[in-house]
């Protein structure tokens, strides 16, 4: 155990030391993306995780990073209070959608179909408000008066980036490590099985759901804030809408859901293989990623359901220690 | 401790439990039997929340808890086990039993919740091994592990739906002194249904028989088992009355009386 906390601290020191090290922009660049998008896909996984397929998420990335940055433009309000308001829009409305769900039982199927439409909703409003929010052709926060960028949490300096997107992608993985080891996980795997004996257990299942729901959606904004502040445009395809849901499923099932670094594995696999196909193939193989994802996201669910990182951990405890229960279960993404 | 009035429960136009009035002393085993489809699980349900009553109150320990959410009953004092188990397959033997503690008695502490679980599981006669698997868990295994969540949420009133089905004889024998002991040891007053009329005799202070929604007879074990009534029930009208005689006089030895 003490030789795994030390394994973690020195893997933690070198990717401090990295960017000081290896001053690549373009390394740097795809590293922090892939650093803030596996935060959004770990997000995603807190809820996805226990059945709750939530197809809504590219709706709270998109509130996070618009919200932060039509306040900073037309009122001036910083980030570093647009950030919290655009995280408390997204946990609202997470609680106005979900709510409902839950109380009168819409599970499955339908839940995701539910979040489907908040995702879609939140994309239209974006589009037909275009004179606010530049509608498809995407929206930029305006440039900060030098000497005010801490103020206006704009940073040429990709280092900074970098730091900045490592210290919120482990704040996200020790969240979702806190969760994991909490009764709260309990509990959502009791719910995610029969919801009348969790509730016959004591469990206040409408609650729990909320609960999941609410930390999953504020942390999803905050990866939308953040991408906005880093890439300083922004457009309804690239933070919001279906697309960006899909891909955050695709990625979070590829890496696991239910270990924690799975979605980063599902990060640097999309968004290695995105750049590559860009690289290689320029503006001909525009949405061939997609493609590929929507390939590999029905092979995965069918032969590994437990992701690359999860099954690649088995493989490894397997013959030590048998797995939890709820590690053995098959397909619980596909079941629900 | 307990005071049913009046309770009701349609389903549409069906009236599964029509007009049901009863009393459970403190510390005494009520048995509840009837054919199958005659509102006994009904009954549990309105009383542990997981379905709200059309009519009627439920008093306990002098609160109505009619209607509330089943959290909100199981936290309040009242645990219940299922017909048929349903433990949480994804969490071991012990995890379901814990999360029963931890939730089932207001989220208080978790050392708290794996000492009740200990003490459920070591009442029933599970092993406290934190990893073994719910799969592993055989029919009197899985009624063990339901009756064990069932006291973790620390119950005054448990409960106990049709915990003999599937049983053997033996088996049968034990899961009713378990439940004996549960009431002599820890104090919980018990509710038990049941199909199985023999076992059951044997073990409760008094008996309630339903019909098609009503209650038809309560009393002690010995009058019920002789009642017409009641033998017409299990029996059919067509039944021969020396037969019925029969069945009664053996239930009546069974419990010796």
């Amino acid at each position: 155990m003490n030789r795994q906390a030390a394994g973690w601290i020195v893997a933690l020191l070198a990717l401090v030391a990295l960017p000081f090290v290896h001053r690549d922009p373009y390394h740097l660049h795809v590293l922090v993306l892939i650093l803030i998008w596996s935060f959004a896909y770990t997000s995603w996984s807190i809820m996805g995780r226990f059945g709750l397929v939530s197809l809504g998420h590219g709706g709270f990335m998109g509130i996070g990073a618009y919200v932060t940055a039509l306040l900073w433009n037309h009122l001036g309000v910083s980030p570093w209070i647009g950030i919290p308001l655009s995280m408390a829009t997204a946990g609202v409305l997470a609680l106005v959608v979900a709510y409902p769900c839950f109380r009168f039982r819409i599970t499955g199927h339908y839940f995701v179909l539910v979040t489907l439409a908040l995702s879609g909703i939140v994309l239209q409003v974006i589009t037909a408000t275009r004179d606010y929010t530049g509608g498809s052709l995407g929206y930029t926060p305006q440039r900060a008066p030098s000497g005010k960028g801490l103020f206006a949490l704009q940073f040429d300096d990709k280092i900074t980036w970098y730091l900045i997107a490592l210290a919120v992608w482990i704040a996200g993985l020790v969240i979702w490590r806190a969760i994991d080891r909490s009764m709260i996980r309990h509990a959502m795997e009791a719910i995610s099985e029969d919801e009348d004996a969790a509730a016959a257990a004591g469990v206040n299942v409408t609650a729990e759901k909320l609960k999941i729901t609410l930390i999953s959606a504020l942390m999803t904004a905050l990866a939308g804030a953040l991408y906005c502040q880093y890439q300083m445009f922004i457009s309804p395809d690239t933070v919001s809408g279906i697309a960006v849901s899909l891909q955050m499923v695709f990625a979070a099932i590829v890496g696991g859901v239910y270990v924690a670094l799975g979605p980063t594995v599902g990060a640097i696999i999309t968004i290695v293989l995105a750049e590559v196909l860009r690289i290689s193939f320029g503006t001909k193989a525009v949405g061939w990623d997609n493609l590929v994802y929507g390939v590999l996201l029905v092979l995965f669910i069918i032969f590994l359901p437990k992701g690359i990182l999860g099954s690649v951990i088995d493989r490894i405890k397997s013959p030590r220690k048998p797995s939890r229960g709820h590690e053995q279960q098959i397909v619980p993404i596909a079941r629900r | 401790m307990l005071a049913v009035e009046g309770l009701v429960k349609r389903f549409g136009g069906f009236r599964a439990v029509n007009n049901v009035s009863f009393r459970v002393e403190q510390g005494e085993i009520l048995g509840l039997i009837g054919p199958n489809g005659s509102g006994k699980s009904t009954i549990f349900n309105m009383l542990s929340g997981t379905l709200p009553p059309t009519e009627g109150s439920i008093l306990f320990d002098g609160r109505e808890i009619a209607g509330l959410a089943p959290h909100r009953i199981i936290v309040g004092g009242i645990g219940r086990t299922f017909q048929i188990p349903r433990p949480f397959h994804r969490l071991s033997i012990f995890e379901n039993v814990v999360l029963a503690g931890f939730y089932g008695q207001g989220r208080r502490s978790r050392s708290k919740a794996e000492e009740a679980a200990e003490r459920a599981l070591a009442m029933v006669g599970l092993p406290t091994d934190r990893r073994a698997s719910v799969e592993g868990l055989g029919a009197a295994g899985l009624k063990k592990l339901e009756l064990a969540k069932a006291l973790a949420t620390g119950p005054k009133l448990l409960l106990a739906d049709e915990s003999l089905g599937g049983l053997d004889e033996t088996e049968m024998d034990q899961a009713a002194d378990m439940l004996r002991r549960i009431r002599d040891e820890l104090g919980i007053t018990i509710i038990w249904v049941e199909h199985i009329m023999g076992v059951l005799m044997r073990v409760v202070d008094r008996v309630m028989v339903l019909d098609h929604g009503e209650k038809i007879a309560e009393g002690l074990p010995a009058d019920v088992a002789g009642d017409a009534r009641v033998i017409e029930v299990y029996l059919g009208t067509d039944a021969d009355a020396s037969l019925a005689a029969a069945v009664a006089e053996q239930a009546r030895r069974r419990i010796g009386v």
